[in-house]
């Protein structure tokens, strides 16, 4: 039994969908914050007319066409994922899922694909205003894709706005189904955690440059700006986390008890006590080597000091998720997130001092914290996707009836081993042109690239060093003798 | 005439629209990576690739809408084709992955960039390949049996769908090859020209062979072109197709028309993607699924259909606005990147 099961297609899917999802979501999730990033840099460029904000752009531009272009290609692979694995989900919700992702396409897509061309080849053909114009309307496509999927995902995880007619879910009410419950909230702790994690890579690149000791006058100013944007934007993503699993108690409670460890319902008037490490036993119901403090759990949770959550043992186990992939996942999310606060709020104590561009520990702190939004994305992802299991559309249909019934083992076999070999090289092998661009960093312009008039190049002005990576250091440190 | 019966037949426009869109726009585009293994050096492919590399990724989103427009009014026809083209569908994604990164990571490769330059051609190759053999299979139609797919993984693999694969390239190649006349000057474009006048001969043939095998397919979809006295008000497609097959080869052998061959080209492929469409209908998955089996009920149907309305012409606008900003010849010596 437990070999058929190793290898049904049904599990392949899983595993597939997984890992094509896992891989797509690190590059709209960098390109989201990225894109508004751009349109504030080049926006304090057009107000200042400081050419380190322009080398900014430029530098940061290359990064994003090339991550950009991964997300793309990766997203196409979803947008057929759902037919081609998926086709009970797809043929029962897709009245509803269908339109959702239609708007994406016509609201979003175009408008970041287009818009795209003008902002990485037009800085010659387009005036200073106009070429902003195509960035914000890039940073803005960015966000109108998030609400579209963002309301796709939660409107699975959350159906509202339905009837169901012979097994298939008919829209009965668009704006219930757009703004679903769980929507607001998922939508806000979406795009807060794509800017929090484009923030750590900014800080991340800026510290590592400043130990370095290269692109200084870059890397403080860069510095300043995710300090300042984490101690923001990590205090209020918490406290929209917390609003969030409030919903999450009211709406999916057996998810909210997979990621508490929450097994039993606790003695009347003790309080839920909040769980910080444990070891989840799923077959004998309980948590091994268990540290919690008691009553924290009623108080984060319910907000108040007796409260209870409904445990897992209120529903059978064939209507519980996995439970140490949520309780593990969502320890590593919260855990990075309190470090992320940490992080921010020393540096923004150092830089009153005065001491953050000195302070060894914090500028090693923010490069070690590089890729820790990624991380903490992921790991929130899974919480929100293993913990809806085993439903797909939650509490309606399963995972196991969604899946293509016509698929043979052996193409889904094919295309996992085919998907996973073709990310790691070409995703691994963009990741790498990525570190060969920060490694090489900003570089002032030469010769500061004006509008054409009349002439015919479509020449991009922002690869004009792009023959000499790996020789940041000493370009910079020449070009900064410059004007 | 209720709104079920209306729609369904509207959203088969605008599926229509959308393919057709994205046959003509990464058409060429593919066409560019089909032709690449003909560029003399490694400059000349980078001038052929900077020719679309501004707009290449709004043209490939036509195929995104085509997706996503197929899930809401069709879903359907979605689940269907898509699970049962599984390993074309694969191939076809796989070769897309391929042929989008190498736009940006050729021109950041140092030591891979000949490699990146052969993921762009073959990449292009495939995606023309398998966008083929995923249209011959639709066209020879899918038997279903109580919504299933009867035939099993291999089931899109005939020679009619290895046949219109290879079309595929070919046609692609021509408008890449076109595309080149238009955009570029000298050296790069005499290499078009040349390359453009036999594959001309060589699509023509094709669009002759596949339309002498459509009435001899199972699925009969171009039943309707032979019954019920309707082949003489279809007529006007092939006949047209043919005028305009003379107007293109008499194009291309002229030495100053730059702008012609690819205009024709995309005509050319309009009149063959219409006749395609003409003998589908009414059917969305030939050769039992109609459009209004098919159909999403009409509040998803024509929800979209509201923003469409607005949407694509918005859409059309920026699009002819970017398109407007790249117009006009690309130099060889563009030095991008």
């Amino acid at each position: 039994m437990v070999d058929g099961l190793l290898l049904s297609p049904l599990l392949l899917s899983r595993i597939q969908f997984g890992f094509v999802i896992s891989c797509h979501i690190l590059f709209p999730a960098f390109t989201i914050g990225l894109a508004s990033w751009l349109a504030f840099i080049e926006w304090r460029w057009l107000r200042t007319r400081d050419a380190l904000w322009r080398d900014l752009y430029f530098f940061w531009v290359k990064i994003f066409a090339v991550s950009f272009g991964m997300g793309v290609v990766s997203g196409i692979v979803m947008s057929f994922q759902f037919g081609t694995n998926w086709s009970v989900l797809s043929e029962r919700a897709g009245n509803i899922l269908g339109p959702l992702l239609s708007y994406e396409v016509l609201t979003a897509f175009f408008l970041e694909a287009t818009f795209l061309g003008v902002m990485l080849f037009g800085w010659r053909k387009v005036s200073h205003g106009l070429h902003f114009f195509a960035t914000c309307m890039v940073a803005i496509g960015t966000l109108i894709s998030t609400f579209w999927i963002i309301s796709a995902n939660s409107w699975m995880q959350t159906p509202a706005g339905y009837r169901i007619v012979n097994g298939i879910f008919e829209p009965d009410s668009w704006w219930a189904i757009v703004f679903n419950p769980s929507f607001p909230y998922r939508l806000t702790h979406m795009v807060l955690a794509a800017f929090i994690t484009t923030c750590f890579v900014i800080g991340g690149i800026s510290a590592w440059y400043l130990r370095r000791g290269v692109h200084v006058e870059a890397g403080r100013r860069m510095l300043l700006h995710a300090v300042a944007f984490a101690a923001i934007a990590v205090p209020l993503q918490i406290f929209v986390g917390d609003l969030h699993g409030l919903n999450v108690r009211e709406h999916q409670p057996v998810k909210l008890a997979a990621m508490e460890g929450h097994w039993h319902d606790d003695a009347p008037g003790a309080g839920t006590p909040l769980v910080l490490f444990a070891w989840p036993n799923e077959q004998a119901e309980r948590n091994d080597y268990e540290l919690a403090v008691p009553r924290l759990g009623s108080v984060i949770l319910t907000h108040s000091w007796n409260g209870a959550i409904q445990p897992l043992s209120a529903v059978p186990r064939s209507e519980r998720p996995p439970v140490k992939p949520v309780f593990f996942a969502f320890r590593v999310m919260v855990g990075l997130g309190m470090a992320m606060l940490l992080l921010a709020l020393g540096s923004l104590w150092a830089w009153r001092r005065g001491t953050l561009f000195t302070s060894r520990w914090l500028l090693r702190g923010w490069t070690w914290m590089l890729p820790s939004g990624f991380v903490a994305l992921l790991a929130g992802w899974y919480v929100n996707e293993i913990g809806r299991q085993p439903y797909v559309v939650y509490g309606l249909l399963r995972t196991a009836d969604a899946v293509t019934p016509t698929l043979a083992v052996g193409s889904v076999l094919t295309s996992l081993v085919v998907f996973v070999f073709v990310y790691v090289t070409v995703f691994g092998a963009g990741i790498w042109y990525l570190l060969k661009m920060f490694r090489k960093g900003p570089l002032r312009e030469e010769t500061p690239p004006e509008r054409e008039h009349g002439e015919k190049t479509p020449a991009r002005p922002l690869s004009a060093g792009d023959d000499v990576v790996g020789h940041g250091a000493v370009g910079h440190a020449a070009a900064e003798q410059g004007p | 005439m209720t709104l079920a019966t209306v729609l369904p037949v509207i959203w088969f426009g605008v599926i229509g629209f959308g393919v057709l869109m994205y046959v003509l726009l990464d058409g060429f585009v593919l066409g560019l990576g089909i032709l690449a293994p003909f560029a003399e050096d490694e400059h000349q492919l980078d001038h052929m690739m900077n020719t679309a590399a501004p707009i290449w990724d709004g043209n490939e989103t036509w195929l995104v809408l085509g997706g996503a427009g197929l899930m809401a009014a069709f879903p359907k026809a979605y689940a269907v084709v898509l699970s049962a083209l599984y390993l074309p569908v694969l191939l076809m994604l796989i070769a897309l992955i391929f042929r989008g990164v190498a736009f940006e990571f050729r021109f950041k490769a140092t030591r891979a960039r000949k490699a990146w330059g052969a993921a762009f051609a073959l990449g292009s190759m495939f995606a023309a390949f398998a966008q083929g053999v995923i249209l011959g299979a639709l066209v020879e139609g899918m038997p279903l049996n109580g919504g299933k797919y009867l035939h099993g993984a291999f089931g899109w693999f005939s020679p009619f769908s290895m046949l219109t694969g290879v079309a595929v390239v070919f046609g692609y190649a021509l408008l890449g090859s076109t595309w080149l006349i238009l955009k570029t000057e000298s050296r790069m474009q005499s290499v078009a020209r040349n390359l453009t006048r036999p594959l001309v001969l060589v699509v023509v043939a094709f669009m002759g062979l596949v339309s002498a095998w459509l009435p001899f397919l199972d699925s009969r979809i171009m039943a309707r072109w032979f019954e019920g006295g309707h082949f003489w008000w279809l007529a006007p497609v092939p006949v047209l197709a043919l005028a305009n097959a003379f107007l293109l080869w008499r194009a291309v052998m002229r030495e100053d028309r730059d702008a012609a061959p690819f205009v024709l080209t995309l005509c050319f492929f309009a009149l063959g993607f219409a006749g395609l469409v003409l003998g589908i209908w009414p059917n969305i998955v030939p050769p039992s699924l109609s459009i209004w089996d098919a159909a999403s009920p009409p509040s998803s149907q024509g929800f979209v259909l509201a923003g469409l309305v607005v949407l694509l012409p918005a859409i059309l606008g920026y699009t002819y606005w970017s398109y407007s900003v790249f117009r006009g010849k690309v130099a060889a010596d563009a030095g991008y990147h």
